[in-house]
């Protein structure tokens, strides 16, 4: 008997400790559709996809692929068998160029003699320029891979599980760092992936694209199933009610707060090629709101204006007052907080709990003589996770054990402990899931509310749109132009983003 | 709640992990030899035996959570010993002047590891290979090549003495640095600074952190300890050999290994490290009580190093 599924997972059981992630979840998947995996953060798609990659060992239930039963060990077998995943956090081997990352664990052999044989670099490299022309995307198959941007990473990463030639391709979050542009290139390729017969399942939280290119939608919430169904008939306000269980009214929750002295001002800011020029100012109660493509410079302008880098001209003025800041101690000193855009990488320790992770930055006063109180460690963690709402089983908990957002959570927390005045937001809702992400829009609020000055960078339009009083158009490491509230609409914006583009 | 529950009980049982290891070798031993390992005074001897790379073992620890490592304590011990034999010969200086030089003598090597390590971004293990190798050639210039005798009775006393007629001094140094370190590790700022840039250097950098000035107290506090642990040695055998200390950077970092730290920093508790120290003493003087041959004492040894992180690997991946 032949089914219309190229892929069932049938009443898929997961437990962890004892706590079940995913109850007798199904997923059937046909081939050439667009199946979007929806739900917020720890609703288990990730387990899901996990256990079908053979990465996670599953408790019960099955899994199907053409008809066979089939149990993968590794994602080695699920590469095999035609099963192949994009993760959100992606693992190239840095110091290899982007044909070897392509062909990593299937290279091109001159004389195939086991782990002896000699690579083919330049066929490789051949085929790597062909697949890329094909696709029509432009990146030098020479370059290491630690020279891309992450969009470009992004992408040679796709295009390697093209290569591969799946049959079903996981895209855990493909969009969370890579630009409009490079967006519809992705979409061309699902697209014509799909005319190939390819089935894509397709994770994200970014409900414009889910709607563009799913065929149908899978809802999970706390590891149960709520809906498999046509995307044509659901819509956003019903996703975003079944994946939150309850109705999110007024998605952006803007405070209007009538803004005070210029707390903030930076002066003709240069770094060498990666920003040029750069003037604005901010108030006290104000939230700005950073818009650009990606590798606009926006990133490297806020880690400049915090110490992390240097500029090579310019001048930052607080309150009036010229200040020089040279490490992230000044700044700090200063009463700037800065969320980084990673907070993997930059944001976290991971080998911490949550207590001390949000005592990292503002530990100084929480100690005398330079030993640490602990009870007022402890108490200011505690309260920091009940102001933040942060969903954690204890403060003791290591922080790898929480969601993406409940993370973020954390590193607001880290810095909000400082008492800062300037609080620079670098993507501070990427890759979280709808209900952390309405937690953060309320507490931005209430922070410009108490006389905060906020800058935040995104590249979600919408979330710059809902929250921003001002919004700055960076393009191309030069300032653009600055939307009023009556001034913001996707083409201002877009239109001042890609200013320099053509060049 | 059930979550939290059962987690901390695995993180406990893991943290047991090594305490129950270190019993159960200590009752097979006991056991083997009920006579010989276990008199009271043999304990005390595995104490003292303990102590020194004890010591060495503390420093370790903070360089290994930090995220580096250290392979230059082994030399240091012998520099230090040398410098502190050379002054400590009767008639001479007093007493102070042996002791200051030899700590130090230590901590301006560990000063010059992290001038190496913090500010020229030179990678741990290739630095203080080069300085392992500098003082030991060091040791072997000052003492002229043999090891340096004739030391005052006050001298040998620092570590041939016993408190209250029973309890040898090197003990009591070990307990009292092991305690001092734990509580600087656990409840202070710059032992959470050391936590926080073997978690994360990028994270504990944008967090305000002074990075460099961390990495430079961790490998000059390094030093310090190895100095001392090669002022006590000298004062144990009586003499400064240039060629002694002879990879004791070997025996530290397997006790801190044992002891669970991670190599790659960033987590490790200092109880660990004690134990780590202490299974390696015991294990060393039981087999001896047992008549086992120093050349496999060193396939045993090898073998608990290697299985002590494989448990520990296993028990994280369970995580």
């Amino acid at each position: 008997m032949k089914s219309d599924y190229v892929l069932e997972m049938k009443h898929i059981e997961k437990s962890f400790f004892g706590v079940k992630i995913l109850n007798a979840v199904d997923l059937q998947v046909k081939p050439g559709e667009v199946h979007a995996l929806i739900g917020e953060n720890g609703a288990g798609k990730s387990s899901l996809m996990k256990i079908l990659m053979g990465i996670y060992e599953l408790d019960a239930g099955e899994i199907i692929l053409n008809g066979e039963k089939v149990k993968f060990h590794n994602p080695k077998e699920a590469l095999d068998h035609g099963v192949s995943m994009i993760h959100q956090e992606l693992t190239p081997v840095l110091d290899m160029e982007v044909a070897e990352n392509i062909f990593l664990g299937r290279e091109i052999k001159h004389v195939n003699a086991g782990l002896m044989s000699l690579v083919d670099k330049k066929e490789q490299r051949e085929q790597t320029a062909s697949l890329f022309s094909k696709l029509g995307i432009d990146i030098n198959p020479k370059l290491l891979m630690r020279d891309l941007s992450v969009a470009q990473i992004q992408l040679v990463e796709i295009v390697k599980a093209i290569s591969l030639s799946a049959k079903i391709v996981i895209m855990d979050e493909p969009t969370s760092a890579i630009t409009d542009k490079e967006i519809e290139t992705l979409f061309e390729q699902i697209t014509r992936l799909k005319n190939e017969g390819v089935a894509i399942i397709y994770i994200s939280h970014k409900m414009d694209e889910i709607f563009r290119i799913a065929d149908r939608i899978t809802v999970l919430r706390d590891g149960h199933l709520i809906c498999t169904d046509d995307a044509n008939k659901l819509n956003k306000d019903q996703l975003i009610m079944m994946m939150v269980g309850r109705e999110i009214t007024e998605f952006f929750p803007k405070q209007t707060v009538e803004p005070d002295d210029v707390v903030l001002e930076v002066k003709n800011f240069c770094q060498k090629k990666k920003f040029q020029d750069i003037n604005f100012s901010l108030r006290a109660g104000e939230i700005v709101g950073v818009a650009g493509l990606v590798g606009a410079g926006r990133s490297e302008l806020v880690e400049c204006i915090f110490g992390i880098t240097h500029p090579t001209s310019g001048e930052i003025y607080l309150r009036g007052n010229k200040v020089n800041i040279r490490h992230p101690k000044d700044a700090i000193q200063n009463k700037i907080a800065l969320v980084t855009e990673d907070r993997k990488y930059t944001g976290l320790n991971l080998k911490a709990t949550v207590e001390h992770n949000i005592s990292l930055v503002g530990i100084n006063n929480l100690a005398n003589y330079g030993v640490i109180n602990r009870k007022n460690e402890a108490a200011a963690a505690e309260e920091q996770i009940e102001k933040m709402k942060i969903k954690v089983f204890s403060r003791k908990s290591m922080i790898t054990s929480l969601s993406g957002g409940n993370q973020q959570k954390v590193v607001l927390s880290k810095w909000l402990l400082t008492e800062p005045d300037i609080i620079i937001l670098d993507e501070p809702t990427r890759g979280i899931d709808v209900g952390a992400k309405r937690d953060i829009y309320l507490f931005m609020g209430e922070l410009a509310k108490a006389g905060k000055a906020i800058l935040m960078i995104s590249s979600e339009i919408p979330e710059l749109m809902g929250l921003s009083d001002r919004i700055l158009v960076i393009a191309a490491g030069r300032l653009t132009g600055e939307l009023k509230r009556n001034e913001f609409s996707q083409e201002n914006i877009m239109r001042l983003a890609s200013k320099f583009e053509a060049n | 709640m059930r979550e939290k529950k059962q987690n901390n009980n695995l993180n406990s049982f893991k943290e047991l992990g090594i305490f129950f290891a270190f019993i159960i070798i200590l009752a097979v031993l006991m056991i083997l030899s009920p006579k010989a390992f276990a008199r009271p005074a043999n304990l005390i001897n595995i104490l003292k035996q303990a102590s020194i790379n004890g010591i060495l073992a503390a420093g370790m620890m903070y360089v290994i959570i930090s995220g580096g490592i250290d392979l230059s304590v082994g030399s240091i011990v012998a520099l230090s010993g040398v410098i502190a034999a050379s002054f400590a010969h009767p008639g001479e200086y007093p007493l102070i002047v042996p002791i200051l030089l030899a700590v130090l003598a230590g901590s301006v090597v560990g000063l010059i590891n992290g001038i190496g390590v913090a500010y020229g971004n030179i990678p741990p293990f290739i630095v203080t290979l080069g300085t392992m190798t500098i003082v030991r050639g060091v040791a072997l210039i000052a003492a002229r090549g043999q090891p340096v005798f004739n030391v005052t009775k006050e001298f040998e006393k620092i570590s041939g003495g016993f408190i209250f007629g029973t309890i040898p001094n090197l003990v009591v140094y070990f307990v009292v640095i092991t305690l001092v370190l734990a509580f600087v590790l656990t409840r202070t700022v710059f032992g959470r600074r050391v936590y926080a840039i073997g978690g994360n250097e990028t994270a504990a950098k944008v967090s305000g952190i002074n990075v460099e000035k961390i990495k430079l107290l961790v490998y000059t506090l390094c030093g310090f300890l190895a100095g001392i642990a090669g002022l006590l040695l000298a004062s144990r055998i009586i003499s400064g050999n240039p060629t002694s200390g002879q990879s004791y950077e070997l025996d530290a970092i397997a006790a801190v290994i044992i002891g669970g730290v991670s190599m790659s920093g960033g987590s490790g508790k200092w109880y660990g490290t004690v134990i780590g120290a202490l299974m390696i003493a015991v294990i060393s003087n039981g087999l001896d009580i047992l008549n086992v041959s120093s050349h496999f004492q060193l396939i045993i040894k090898g073998l608990i190093i290697i299985v002590a992180v494989l448990v520990d690997i296993k028990g994280k991946a369970k995580k």
